[in-house]
């Protein structure tokens, strides 16, 4: 047999990720459905206009766009990763002559999965019945990609690096849940960006999800709408600046804290 | 002969604690070898550093001539020739068991045929069951199969059979001795003195983070030249007296109570009554 790489081994690792994935119901109805209750709830309850030509459920379906990457990366890892580190899954793999990286890029791949089929649903399900309207050019799709593979580097390796911060994997839901909902509210993913305090925004500008959301709005919705956001303008360059520098931290953190084994 | 662990002075501390004080161990190749001791005596600490699991503070330690403390390439290609079986794990659940072996037989340059490995574990009916469906027992199975696909010539064994029933672990046992037949040295812990017996080519009992002995199971503590227990009752008392010619004393009492002797008893320390002694325990 000839000596298996890191890549080959990461590839089938990705495979039993998004096999072991589909086999658990809860997490697939958790991750997958609950976007979708909560579009159908904010769609249905908010059908008013907020700018002219523009739906609060048009500006939403942009946000929970946003949000699906850090559900998918951020929050499925670092619930998932104590878990395992709990199970004695972690310390077998760390047993084996299996490569480290191997284990993070079958990770990758479960994200990058569920990530997309996240992002269409959203997208399916806004069009279908709540009338949102798709962007229309080639360049705000080439954006949108863009801003998904960023967007979810950035939110995997986040993830990874909280993982550590749980003390266990029973209550790693309960630490990392209200991190993500906190978020979500200070980011104007359920509510226009420019209506919450200000001191909300300043502090939502530190985090990425705002940016996401900011990105995401910048595909979805139309160009005059632009002028309506704090700045008066997208903002692409700086959005895609602090998402990279979360991501080169992220990087560093989950390098420096990754532990195979609870204390 | 080769050896396949050799540790001197090793040393590990947990802050204040002293885990590992001064250890010294060697272990040749083809040989199960069990590691006795109570909870707290360094057994779990001096496993795991073996296992590259853990640093160690000072010492010698050499597994198949390589340290075992070395980080990244080196390290991965040693771990190709080892299989560890951990204490109790319970992940994979959402896998079948052919998944699971098959999927860890990529990990390694020589892999056993999975097929093979699940049937020598005797999971072959429950291959394609998914592993949270299966009993303790199977389970445990499952780890042992997961430790040996990748041909390891030395596996660790980490209290293999806590939680079975007797059938299963004499089964679980000749699977042992099918392994190091097939050459591979076994590194057991377990808590299960009959274990140790009925396995073991030769044990070493670790107490406060020194091996206190090293012995074959029936030579342990002068365990084959101890002097035997005769009981037997004498009108209403209960008799005993320790003696080097048992033989000797039984033919006597048989002559004195002129055929059988009331509740005979002739009784050689056991593997049990050695090792709580060297441990300092009693014997209840």
């Amino acid at each position: 047999m000839s000596k298996p790489t890191a890549l080959s081994i990461g590839l089938q690792r990705g495979r039993l990720e998004i096999k072991q994935f589909i086999r658990q119901r809860e997490s697939v109805v958790f991750t997958m459905l609950f976007p979708l209750i909560l579009l159908a709830i904010f769609g249905s309850v908010f059908s008013n206009s907020i700018a002219k030509g523009v739906t609060f459920s048009q500006y939403f379906v942009a946000g929970m766009i946003a949000s699906g990457m850090v559900n998918t990366g951020f929050q499925q890892l670092a619930i998932m990763i104590p878990m395992e580190r709990d199970f004695g899954t972690l310390k077998r793999l760390r047993g084996t002559p299996m490569p480290a990286s191997s284990y993070f890029i079958g990770k990758a791949i479960l994200v990058t999965i569920s990530m997309v089929i996240q992002v269409f649903l959203l997208i399916a399900a806004g069009v279908l019945f709540f009338g949102v309207h798709l962007p229309k050019t080639a360049d705000k799709w080439l954006l949108l990609t863009a801003l998904l593979i960023l967007g979810s580097a950035c939110s995997t390796v986040l993830g990874i690096a909280f993982s550590n911060v749980p003390k266990s994997g029973r209550g790693a839901s309960a630490v990392v849940s209200p991190v993500v909902i906190v978020l979500q509210f200070f980011s104007g993913v359920f509510f226009v960006f420019t209506q919450l305090p200000h001191w909300m925004q300043q502090v939502a500008a530190i985090f990425p999800l705002k940016w996401m959301t900011q990105g995401a709005r910048s595909v979805f919705l139309p160009d005059s709408f632009a002028t309506r956001e704090v700045a008066g303008n997208w903002e692409t360059g700086r959005t895609f600046a602090i998402i990279t520098a979360w991501l080169v931290f992220g990087l560093i953190w989950a390098i420096r804290s990754f532990k195979w084994e609870r204390d | 002969m080769s050896t396949v662990i050799s540790v001197s002075k090793l040393r590990k501390s947990y802050g204040e604690t002293t885990a590992v004080d001064g250890l010294d161990l060697a272990i040749e190749q083809g040989e199960i070898f069990a590691l006795l001791g109570p909870n707290g005596a360094g057994k779990t600490t001096t496993v795991e550093i073996l296992e590259g699991f853990r640093d160690r503070d000072s010492g010698d330690v050499r597994v198949l001539d390589f340290d075992p403390a070395t980080k990244g390439h080196a390290g991965q290609r040693w771990r190709d020739r080892i299989g560890i079986v951990l204490q109790s794990t319970q992940d994979a659940g959402d896998l079948t068991v052919f998944e699971s072996v098959s999927h860890f037989a990529r990990y390694y340059e020589n892999p056993k045929d999975p097929r093979e490995v699940i049937e020598l574990v005797g999971l072959t009916e429950k291959s394609d069951a998914l592993g949270r469906t299966l009993s303790g027992g199977q389970r445990r199975r499952l780890d042992v199969a997961l430790g040996i696909i990748g041909s390891p010539e030395l596996i660790f064994l980490d209290e293999p059979t806590t939680g079975f029933d007797p059938e299963a672990r004499r089964a679980f046992w000749s699977l042992i001795r099918t392994l190091r037949d097939e050459g591979a040295t076994i590194l057991l812990t377990t808590h299960y003195l009959d274990e140790a017996e009925a396995l073991a080519d030769r044990v070493a009992v670790i107490n406060r983070g020194k091996i206190i002995e090293v012995s074959t199971p029936d030579q342990l503590g002068g365990r084959a030249t101890s002097l035997a227990t005769v009981s037997w009752r004498d009108g209403t008392e209960l008799r005993s007296e320790k003696s080097a010619n048992p033989t000797a004393l039984v033919k006597t009492l048989a002559e004195q109570f002129g055929g059988e002797v009331p509740e005979l008893n002739v009784k050689r320390a056991s593997l049990e009554d050695i090792y709580l002694e060297m441990i300092g325990g009693t014997h209840e």
